[in-house]
């Protein structure tokens, strides 16, 4: 009954297939001041559309997409605000709904495929476990089609695979394997939070190709979440900046390199080697390190490492004003590209 | 020894790499502790006590040189008793009955009670822990102040008090050492519990939608179940010791005739003079069943160790 409802909403509707506003994620502890690791954050995403959510560690990134799927709800952490996917609020649905929808219309990988697979089980039971609550089919059909997925990832010998411990597998098959669960039930939208970090750069490069043909593929629609800028470019097609628990730029990827408008982008960019650079140019690291960061609510919270940096900063939160068409950027001073070095943007 | 075994058939890379996926895949991670558990010397001198032990309780009446309750008084003496000869290997005890025999049939209570009383009290404890890891919350706190009242009262004293409640039997002695397992579990797999729950793999399965009781019941708690086996070895060892205390003690059965070794060691100690033999056999017996149990055991924690595993 609830899924021909489903279904019914799923045709009807024709809005984005993400949409969050303002997501506010607070962490109290007994004794100790709350902190806010998510601080109004709106995000919109289109069905098939591929986005890149970009920051230092502590910024927000993981808290925020764990916060949307209600994987946080527990003692002392408090959500507010609005997610709704394909129209459907996320954030007030009971438990049980939310997990009918975990996996099956939307679907995470995480960072470590070393602790993400469970190491007394083997591969095949893992996945199938998935198939086998979402997709209806019974042991042995899910397990050829665990099969057919550990394939489509790119796993030699999959029938062998399937009756192995993760401890097994290389760090690369894993994450692949990853993937397969995470893709297992065809979802609308896959998370990926820093799907890279824990490999290294030739596994990683593999791994993001997998990614993007795969999403290319089925059309499921991805956010990436990274640190990682050079991810972004290959990968995303727009892409957010975020620091200390707000999205601090938004744009498509040719604006952000070409023209970005906000100060920490612009010191995210001169911190990672570039080609395009004369050699010997020295990498800026950007000051301070992100505990110099203040409450949004008495001012910029980069203001205390920004070079831009005066009174006018400390007035109040700046807001998310557009200063291009698509290019958002939470900034009083802005960084104007001096000359359009490229013919990006609108020309 | 290792090296001959890795170097041996088909030398270094071609050999591992056509044994080991064969071997590999029908590898759990029982299969791969019991291979690390042949490589330690430790582990398997214990076993082999153990294996003695348990052939010597289950094959007795064939191992048995004489029935372990038939009396000879015709060779006793007061305040002496013949020491070991070609007939009695270990002599005769205080009543004529052959001291072999009877340290062969206490075996069998021994291991009985180890085995029967450490089950009893694994299965309760763990039960009082799964309820306590999964719910969590005022279950969590309830169960667990049950637990700190058991584990306050001290485990000899419970015991003593178990017995004389149900009366002096082997049974109550089970049960006497159970009660005190019961706390130990319940803790042991309560933490071990939380601590997986906090793992990748759990915040994985959830964000698959996977349900609740089967992620308690599929992830954590076969991840948390290495330490409750290496204390159920450990308990057995414990549980034979405690059993043959309480026997010393004259807690266990009423009747004479069952030759529990912690009861032999009581009933010959008022001849310790004449005879140091009697109570230095059922000692040596208590000592080397325990030892077998403890190597087992500490090789079982090594090997079983997630930080090992490669």
């Amino acid at each position: 009954m609830t899924e021909t409802r489903v279904s019914v909403s799923d045709r009807a509707y024709d809005g984005p297939l993400l949409s969050v506003r303002d997501l506010r994620v607070t962490f109290s502890g007994r004794g100790r001041h709350d902190v806010r690791a998510v601080d109004g954050v709106d995000l919109e995403l289109a069905a098939g559309s591929t986005t890149g959510i970009v920051g230092e560690s502590g910024s927000g990134k993981s808290v925020s997409s764990l916060a949307a799927l209600g994987l946080l709800k527990g003692r002392g952490v408090t959500v507010e605000g609005s997610v709704r996917l394909n129209g459907r609020e996320l954030l007030t649905m009971p438990d049980a709904q939310l997990r009918d929808i975990r996996g099956r219309e939307v679907a995470m990988i995480f960072q470590d495929p070393m602790s993400a697979l469970n190491p007394v089980l083997t591969i095949g039971r893992q996945l199938t476990e998935v198939l086998t609550r979402h997709a209806g089919l019974d042991k042995r059909e899910a397990m050829v089609r665990a099969g057919e997925l550990l394939e489509a990832v790119g796993i030699s010998a999959p029938g062998q695979r399937l009756k192995q411990w993760p401890h097994q597998l290389s760090g690369g098959m894993r994450q692949r394997v990853m993937i397969a669960i995470a893709l297992a039930c065809s979802p609308r939208l896959l998370i990926a939070d820093e799907p890279t970090t824990a490999l290294d750069v030739t596994i990683s490069a593999q791994i993001l190709e997998l990614l993007r043909t795969l999403v290319a593929d089925t059309g499921t629609a991805l956010v990436l979440i990274t640190h990682d800028l050079g991810v972004v470019a290959g990968l995303c097609d727009t892409v957010h900046v975020m620091y200390s628990g707000r999205i601090v730029e938004s744009t498509d990827r040719r604006q952000l390199f070409a023209a970005p408008r906000h100060p920490y982008t612009t010191g995210l960019l001169a911190s990672v080697p570039r080609l395009d650079q004369p050699r010997g140019t020295p990498l800026l690291p950007i000051p301070g390190s992100p505990s110099d960061t203040r409450p949004w609510r008495t001012g910029c919270a980069f203001g205390p490492r920004c070079s831009r940096h005066d009174e006018a900063c400390d007035g109040g939160p700046p807001t998310l004003a557009e200063h291009a068409p698509g290019h958002l950027a939470r900034c009083i001073h802005p960084v104007v590209p001096a000359v359009p070095k490229a013919p990006a943007g609108p020309s | 020894m290792s090296i001959i075994e890795v170097a041996g058939p088909g030398g270094f890379q071609g050999g591992e790499a056509m044994v080991q996926p064969a071997e590999e895949t029908s590898a759990g991670l029982l299969r791969d502790a019991f291979r690390r558990l042949r490589r330690n010397p430790l582990a398997i001198f214990g076993s082999v006590l153990i294996a003695i032990f348990v052939v010597v309780a289950v094959f007795a009446p064939l191992l048995a040189p004489y029935d372990p309750v038939a009396t000879d008084l015709s060779q006793i003496r007061p305040g002496k008793f013949p020491g070991p000869s070609a007939e009695h290997l270990l002599g005769l005890d205080q009543l004529g009955r052959d001291e072999l025999s009877r340290l062969i049939y206490g075996a069998r209570y021994s291991l009985l009670i180890g085995v029967v009383s450490t089950a009893m009290g694994a299965s309760v404890g763990m039960s009082f822990g799964l309820l306590a890891g999964a719910f969590g919350g005022w279950v969590d706190s309830l169960v667990m102040r049950l637990m700190d009242v058991m584990l306050s009262i001290p485990g000899l004293l419970l015991a003593i008090g178990v017995a004389a409640v149900l009366g002096r039997s082997i049974v109550s002695i089970m049960i006497a050492v159970a009660v005190v397992n019961v706390p130990i579990f319940a803790r042991l797999l309560r933490s071990s519990m939380l601590v997986q729950g906090r793992s990748d793999y759990v915040l994985a399965s959830r964000s698959l939608g996977v349900k609740r009781r089967k992620i308690v019941l599929g992830h954590v708690l076969p991840n948390s179940l290495a330490p409750v086996i290496v204390q159920a070895t450990l308990a057995l060892a414990t549980a034979i010791v405690e059993a043959a205390g309480l026997a010393y003690l004259g807690l266990g059965s009423e009747d004479p005739r069952i030759p529990e070794w912690g009861r032999m060691l009581a009933e010959t100690q008022s001849f310790l003079s004449s005879a140091p033999l009697l109570a230095l056999w059922p000692g040596i017996a208590i000592v080397v069943s325990v030892l077998g149990f403890y190597l087992v055991g500490e090789a079982l924690r090594e090997a079983l160790d997630p930080k090992l595993r490669s």
